[in-house]
């Protein structure tokens, strides 16, 4: 079969509408021609970039959300051709004693409440804008030509190379058996500290790992492991003795977490 | 200006609205931002949506379970954006899948040359500038990673029309892709 006739096969193939059949043609096709190889790759980077750029592109107002719930969740409420939305006209009663005091009360828990909320959303975009920022390194390194500084399926090889380069050391997790490869490593910076960025593969995915020496408003204080998604991107964070770990990649949460439970087994050793 | 709705459901138990929400609501965000890839237009994707899922809630008890909803939920919208002028429009370029791709006339691969970050944008554009027929089906793959069969429930076409769809729509847009890397060059 002519290579023209293979690249017809090539979308099939990087969206799993192959046989296994289909698909084992292919992959003996793509380890034998460069050409093609090349051209799947360049596809499947188009693909990539592709869900990158729409991802959570347009995002609806929070009113909106609310008044298709408030909609979709009382039915029957709204079967009396009640508008959608409407200004029922209220009118203040008259004010009393109990009345006022019930307010000043209720207006000093409302500014408690929005003083907290206000802390916790600054927590909560502070670690927001965190987590983007390392997304945005994890897509950076997808897009780079040279993705890490050293380049090895070895834990033995990645994990010394960052001996002497980072004030602390990490333990990586033996991956035979696991449907993870090691793809090697890289020294990134974040907040002008120096830390790992590890790439794994995992079916023509790949995920980074960044290993940090945590620093209060990376993440939530808990111990507890958080998981976020955004821009179609699943993460996963904790902390593992006094060090931040945070999982990113476009596959399943279910694979990141695989990888995390993984990488903690291997903290603990 | 959102239009004032009102919602006739008696068929609905709320059983059947509380389970629908549990259904519906995830998808909302997805839902949203490919209402607003049809539509391009904020207002126009606030209605669509809106009514998308008024009307998916009337249907829901002809919702057979273990089917794809994200796919039915899709379909409706779909299908609500077809009757409304703009997509009226859009559906002209629906009638023919034999839109003209000219191959990129260039040795670099558009891939290559538009894969960073700050280059989303030309492909944002290329995604726009393709009739509705070929976003769509890229945005299921690709954005949504619906396999062929979830695509074909949603566009109510068969397997083999998608696979052949989608090639004649990642053709147009690497030709977009091609167009745009040789203009930033020139």
């Amino acid at each position: 079969m002519s290579c023209q006739l293979w690249r017809d096969w090539i979308d099939a193939f990087l969206d799993d509408g192959c046989t296994p059949e289909e698909s084992a043609g292919i992959e003996d096709h793509l380890n034998t021609c460069t050409a093609c190889a090349a051209e799947a790759l360049a596809r499947l980077r188009l693909k990539n970039a592709t869900r990158i750029a729409t991802a959570a592109r347009f995002v609806p107002a929070p009113d909106l959300q609310l008044r298709v719930e408030q909609l979709i969740q009382k039915p029957n409420s709204l079967n009396s051709a009640i508008p959608f939305v409407s200004f029922p006209r209220f009118r203040f009663p008259v004010l009393t004693r109990q009345w006022k005091q019930g307010l000043a009360a209720a207006s000093a828990v409302l500014v408690l409440a929005v003083i907290v909320l206000s802390v916790m959303w600054s927590r909560s975009a502070g670690r927001q804008q965190a987590l983007s920022q390392l997304l945005d390194m994890h897509v950076a390194t997808l897009a780079s030509s040279n993705p890490v500084d050293v380049a090895s399926t070895d834990q033995h090889t990645v994990k010394p190379w960052f001996e002497g380069k980072l004030p602390y050391t990490f333990n990586l997790p033996d991956l035979e058996g696991t449907p993870f490869k090691l793809m090697g490593g890289k020294l990134m910076y974040y907040r002008n500290r120096p830390g790992a960025q590890l790439l794994f593969d995992l079916r023509k995915h790949q995920i980074s790992v960044f290993i940090l020496q945590d620093q209060p408003g990376l993440t939530p204080k808990s111990l507890g492991v958080a998981t976020e998604r955004q821009r179609g991107f699943n993460e996963e964070t904790w902390s593992q003795a006094g060090l931040r770990y945070i999982v990113i990649g476009d596959t399943s949460g279910a694979d990141v977490r695989t990888l995390g439970d993984l990488l903690r087994a291997a903290g603990r050793q | 200006m959102n239009p004032v709705y009102t919602v006739d459901v008696v068929a609905n138990s709320p059983g059947d609205s509380g389970s629908f929400a549990e259904l519906a609501m995830p998808h909302f965000a997805s839902l949203y931002n490919l209402a607003f890839w049809l539509t391009q237009d904020r207002s126009t994707a606030e209605d669509l949506v809106q009514e998308t899922y008024v009307k998916a809630l009337k249907g829901f008890p002809s919702y057979h379970q273990g089917t794809n909803f994200r796919a039915w939920m899709y379909r409706i919208l779909r299908n609500t954006f077809l009757t409304t002028q703009a997509g009226l429009k859009a559906a002209v370029s629906l009638e023919s899948d034999d839109v003209h791709v000219v191959e990129p006339a260039t040795d670099e691969t558009p891939e290559v040359v538009l894969l960073t970050r700050a280059e989303q944008e030309t492909i944002r554009k290329a995604l726009e500038a393709l009739p509705m027929h070929f976003r769509e089906i890229i945005l299921l793959t690709d954005l949504e990673e619906m396999n062929y069969k979830e695509v074909g429930l949603a566009l109510n076409i068969p397997v083999g029309t998608v696979m052949s769809r989608l090639f004649r729509a990642r053709k147009a847009m690497r030709t977009l892709l091609a167009a745009a890397s040789q203009g930033a060059k020139a």
